[in-house]
């Protein structure tokens, strides 16, 4: 007997390799295919491959342990990160289905307020008020709407016009308030910064105060040199003259460091100007990006009509934010830090960054650096620094944060403040993960960038920088910015060349 | 020996988390910030123990919001969990993959072209609305103050069934809200003949819903578009049209009835911007929502504000700033995964479980619909034009796809060896949505009028009351103001409510409905105590 079987023919054995569905993810025919870019594809793409192509997409992305340019968390605990991927799926502000998700944020809001000194509540309408946000950009934004609210209801009750509304505001502000005066159609009122005061001047702000200022905006650690604004002064001095003008603390990064770190020092509601305070829980918060909040003293500082109450099946809800829909893993994340870790804790993480930030203060002074931010604890762990006035040298800042890059670190360069005499500076944030041993090695990669520096001269450095700016960082390679918004002139960046701050 | 209680300093030694002092003895701290901390093994097992008393997603059927995702998705969603979107020199290749979306979404909705669209990822609609409305202020303000013209007293248009984030808008950035009441007549959505009425110089634009989410109608953009057209020529007042296609961005493009054979995309030339909710039916878990204006002139340079990193720059123009970036990893995969055919199976079962629901509640005579999607298409609407383009467009789009199908239906019904033919399985019988009134797959539905005749005691809240005993969320609402005080329950089929889960969704409507009937006016007297907290009319949720 002969078993006599068929060779099958071209067709057939190519017929099978047009299956999409194939174990190895390499050897399908997606593998030597572009991604999709934009348009739909008309067919789907097994999810295995899928997958596997996006993943190895997010590898060209930093290593955030490497990038000293942000203040946003990006190392948690295991359990924390478990308990955030399974709570993905909740919609936040869907109390009805989630009811212990929204009274677990009311607890952070209440602990978060008490770590701000707000008055505890006393009945009904009196005591602090806050809520969760997406981050510090939509908690500004509702504490400028909040203020500039009273301030109209006011006026209108006075029967005066209302349609020039100003805040004052330091030169040094993150972007978001920008932002904020812009498309709420405030005037900004700007307390420029001076080449040796980097921060708001309580005399100056005070003096600009008319019968149209909404409020001040202090901001507790600037994102430059992380200097704290002298909260206490501008309140003195708006009680010595009688005025009764709201201040905003705007405490994204120090509102987590000065409470653990400098308890003594007065800025928050412990202060009667202080009507409302916002804080990144992605920053010193110890969460992963998504979460902010903001307090106020009491009800009376958020007026009843920014407030939209929805009833949803039966459960009334009051609501003011920007968004709606959004994640709750973060609060969940926030909630879990805070009672993990404890003030204790906090306490202890914060000092240790404290240190970690004097102690490379420290080794960059002895390298001959300037130093601009404050230490032991006077501002946020961070630290400024620029080169001394030298006429001979050849880099700048921004030639030393590009040879920085080639090693692998992020640490930004920036244009300081309008009226600092074009200073520029760099800056290291000092966050959770980043320890003594990670600050050594930063140290001797800028000892290493400095003298490769120091012997180029002034072409060559030139000639490297470009090529690190084209080659080397996200930025310069970027294609997705549309020209008609290039080079924009109308905020302080456009007019005055300073930079906006990343945080 | 050590203390087996541990030190001062709250390091805990234990065995497991229920060995500890918070298991028993001590309360989680709730309102203040403990001074010691606890270990996290503790503090993960109470946080998630105390997280089971929420509800079961999959049972809360009165939210849009997206609570399913395979496990390639969710893996990617834990991976990425740490990446901010907002810092763009850390993470290039998660700002690439969001550009990516943003141009195949102005793809997905006809952009034109010449046109050069620009758009962005949000953290959903409501910042996607607020952007899409503050651009249209802004322009408009421009082109008064181009006139000489004052531009006190800006005013926009939307009807009274508009989501909370529309109003917000108006409030916050100070644009009187002109909300129009709604009827019958409009399918309980914007009435283009109020539009008429109500337009004037002042006007910054027309919000148009895509999915209204009280009833899962669309609204008439082609029509409301044709209007403005009419008053331009008129007056010479031109005004935009932003969509707020927040459900319906996701569904009109896929289904075969798309809005029913009129246009709403940026091929109506008056359309500048459009917004979608990637959380609802871009499937993704809360936390995206997508907005695409049609051309780069319709977004003012001056709301866009330019970032310098480390020599390179990033333009910005939202309202957050340092937010998670995963959810939009995930739209990408999904988009990928998924492709046009994906996301066509997916919407078209979903209507047709919906038309399933709403013919099962019909059949029983004692609810009524509100919505439409499970009726035929009228012969005269422009739906049926809709069915011999959409029949034209399935016979283009399915070559490819035939042989699968064809496959696929073998393979059903050798796994069903002599089982009875399901009653519906609409791909079965090659039945689509083309046939019907397109819509959101939602359906909305209330006793009948013989019903309330015969039963007046009984209070349509209470059904609602009863089957969260159940399980289920099924909210009970007023239809937004403008005719009478209709209530609806409302049951929004999302792409996790299977065919199963329906059959149990609707036997049990069946049975508290049943239950209700057997009870006397006094028997139900408690459960009006209920009714009281919530008398206010309320907003839907989207």
């Amino acid at each position: 007997m002969v078993h006599l079987s068929t060779i099958p023919d071209k067709d057939g054995v190519n017929g099978t390799n047009k299956d999409s569905f194939t174990t190895s993810v390499y050897g399908s025919r997606f593998a030597a295919q572009d991604l999709p870019r934009h348009e739909m594809p008309e067919g789907e793409m097994p999810k295995e491959v899928a997958y596997r192509m996006i993943k190895d997409e997010m590898s060209l992305d930093g290593n955030p342990m490497l990038n000293l340019a942000s203040f946003v968390t990006t190392y948690m605990e295991e359990e924390a990160e478990r308990l955030m991927a399974e709570s993905l799926p909740k919609n936040f502000i869907d109390y009805e289905e989630y009811p212990q998700t929204t009274d677990i944020q009311n607890r952070c809001v209440s602990m978060i307020g008490r770590l701000f000194n707000a008055p505890a509540s006393a009945g009904e309408n009196v005591g602090a008020v806050g809520t969760s946000c997406v981050g510090s950009s939509e908690a500004v934004m509702l504490a400028v709407l909040a203020m500039k609210k009273r301030w109209k209801n006011k006026r209108m009750a006075e029967g005066k016009p209302c349609d020039r509304p100003n805040i004052i505001m330091s030169s040094a502000v993150q972007v978001v308030w920008e932002k904020a005066t812009r498309y709420f159609e405030i005037e900004e009122k700007l307390v420029y910064c001076t080449p040796d005061r980097y921060v708001i001047d309580p005399e100056k702000t005070v003096s600009l105060i008319d019968e149209n200022t909404i409020g001040i905006c202090c901001i507790l650690g600037t994102t430059y040199t992380g200097e704290y604004e002298d909260v206490k002064a501008v309140s003195n001095l708006l009680t010595e003259r009688g005025l009764d003008t709201s201040i905003h603390v705007d405490a994204a990064s120090g509102g987590f460091v000065a409470p653990f770190v400098v308890p003594e020092l007065e800025w928050d509601f412990r202060l009667p100007h202080v009507v409302s305070i916002n804080v990144s829980g992605h920053k010193y918060g110890l969460v992963y990006p998504g979460v902010g909040w903001v307090v106020w003293r009491s009800a009376e500082y958020l007026p009843q009509e920014l407030v939209f109450n929805i009833n949803y099946l039966g459960a009334d809800q009051s609501s003011f934010t920007l968004n709606f829909s959004k994640g709750a893993s973060q609060v969940i994340g926030q909630y879990y830090q805070l009672i993990r870790l404890g003030k204790h804790w906090y306490r202890a993480i914060m000092s240790n960054l404290t240190r970690t930030a004097d102690y490379l203060s420290d080794s960059l002074e002895a390298l001959g650096f300037t130093i601009m931010s404050k230490k032991s604890g006077e501002g946020l762990p961070l630290v400024a620094f620029r080169l001394p006035h030298r006429d001979e040298r050849q880099y700048d800042e921004f030639a030393l944060a590009h040879a920085l890059r080639t090693r692998g670190w992020i640490v930004p360069a920036y244009n300081m403040a309008p009226n600092t005499n074009k200073m520029r500076m760099l800056r290291v944030v000092v966050r959770e993960d980043f320890t003594k041993n990670r600050c050594d090695a930063l140290i001797a990669d800028i000892r290493l960038s400095q003298q490769a520096l120091e012997q180029m001269d002034h072409d060559s450095i030139r000639k490297q920088q470009d090529f690190i700016h084209k080659h080397q960082t996200a930025g310069g390679k970027a294609t997705h910015n549309h020209p008609k918004y290039r080079k924009e002139q109308h905020s302080l960046q456009g007019k005055t060349g300073k930079t906006h701050a990343v945080c | 020996m050590p203390s087996q209680s541990g030190s001062s300093t709250g390091q805990t030694s234990h065995l497991t988390p229920f060995s500890t002092p918070y298991a028993s003895q001590r309360d989680i701290p709730k309102y203040r910030i403990s001074e010691n901390g606890a270990p996290g093994d503790t503090v993960y097992e109470m946080i998630k123990d105390e997280l089971d008393l929420d509800g079961r997603p999959n049972l809360n059927v009165a939210s849009f919001v997206d609570t399913y995702l395979d496990d390639h998705a969710q893996k990617l969603m834990a991976e990425n969990m740490s990446k901010n979107l907002a810092d763009n020199d850390e993470y290039p290749a998660m700002l690439s993959i969001a550009n990516r979306c943003v141009s195949i979404l102005a793809h997905l909705w006809g952009v034109q072209k010449g046109d050069k669209a620009v758009g962005a990822p949000t953290v959903g609609s409501s910042e996607a609305v607020h952007l899409g409305g503050l651009a249209m202020k802004r322009r408009w303000q421009e082109r008064r103050r181009a006139q000489g013209k004052d531009t006190l007293r800006p005013n926009i248009i939307m009807g009274a069934n508009a989501q909370v984030a529309l109003l917000k808008f108006a409030r916050y950035f100070e644009v009187e809200a002109r909300v129009l009441p709604v009827s019958e007549k409009s399918n309980f959505c914007l009435d283009p003949d109020l539009v008429r009425e109500n337009i004037d110089e002042n006007t910054i634009g027309v919000f148009a819903i895509l999915g209204s989410t009280y009833t899962g109608h669309y609204e008439p953009v082609e029509t409301i578009s044709k209007l403005l057209d009419e008053y331009e020529e008129k007056t010479g007042v031109w005004i935009p049209i932003h969509v707020d296609a927040a459900s319906g961005g996701f569904v009109a493009p896929f289904t075969y009835a798309g809005t029913g054979g009129w246009k709403w995309n940026f091929e109506l030339p008056r359309v500048v911007s459009i917004n979608t909710s990637g959380h609802k039916y871009g499937l993704v878990t809360p936390g995206v929502g997508w907005i695409v204006w049609r051309d780069q002139s319709y977004l003012p340079k001056d709301l866009v504000f330019e970032l310098h990193y480390l020599g390179g720059t990033e333009e910005s123009y939202t309202l957050n700033f340092s937010r998670p970036g995963a959810q939009i990893i995930v739209q990408y995969y999904n988009l990928i995964h998924l492709g046009f055919q994906g996301y066509r199976e997916i919407v078209e079962n979903c209507l047709a479980n919906a038309r399933i629901l709403s013919k099962s509640l019909e059949a029983t005579g004692w609810y009524t619909c509100v919505s439409g999607i499970h009726r035929p298409a009228p012969a005269n609407h422009p739906s049926s034009t809709a069915v011999a383009t959409a029949a034209s467009d399935v016979a283009h789009r399915a070559k490819d796809a035939l042989t699968s199908a064809a496959a696929a239906t073998t393979a059903t019904t050798t796994n069903n060896p002599g089982g009875s033919p399901a009653p519906a399985a609409p791909h079965q019988t090659a039945e689509t949505s083309a046939a019907y009134v397109a819509g959101l797959p939602v359906v909305s539905f209330r006793f009948t009028d013989e019903f309330r005749r015969e039963y007046p005691h009984i209070q349509q809240e209470t059904v609602s009351l009863l089957l969260r005993a159940r399980q289920w969320i099924v909210p009970n609402y007023a239809l937004p103001p403008g005719e009478g005080q209709t209530e609806i329950l409302r049951v929004v089929v999302r792409v996790s409510m299977s065919f199963d889960l329906l059959d149990r969704l609707v036997a049990d409507l069946v049975q508290v409905t049943e239950t209700l009937m057997q009870r006397d006016e006094v028997d139900l007297s408690v459960l009006q105590e209920q009714r009281r907290r919530r008398r206010s009319v309320g907003d839907s949720v989207g």
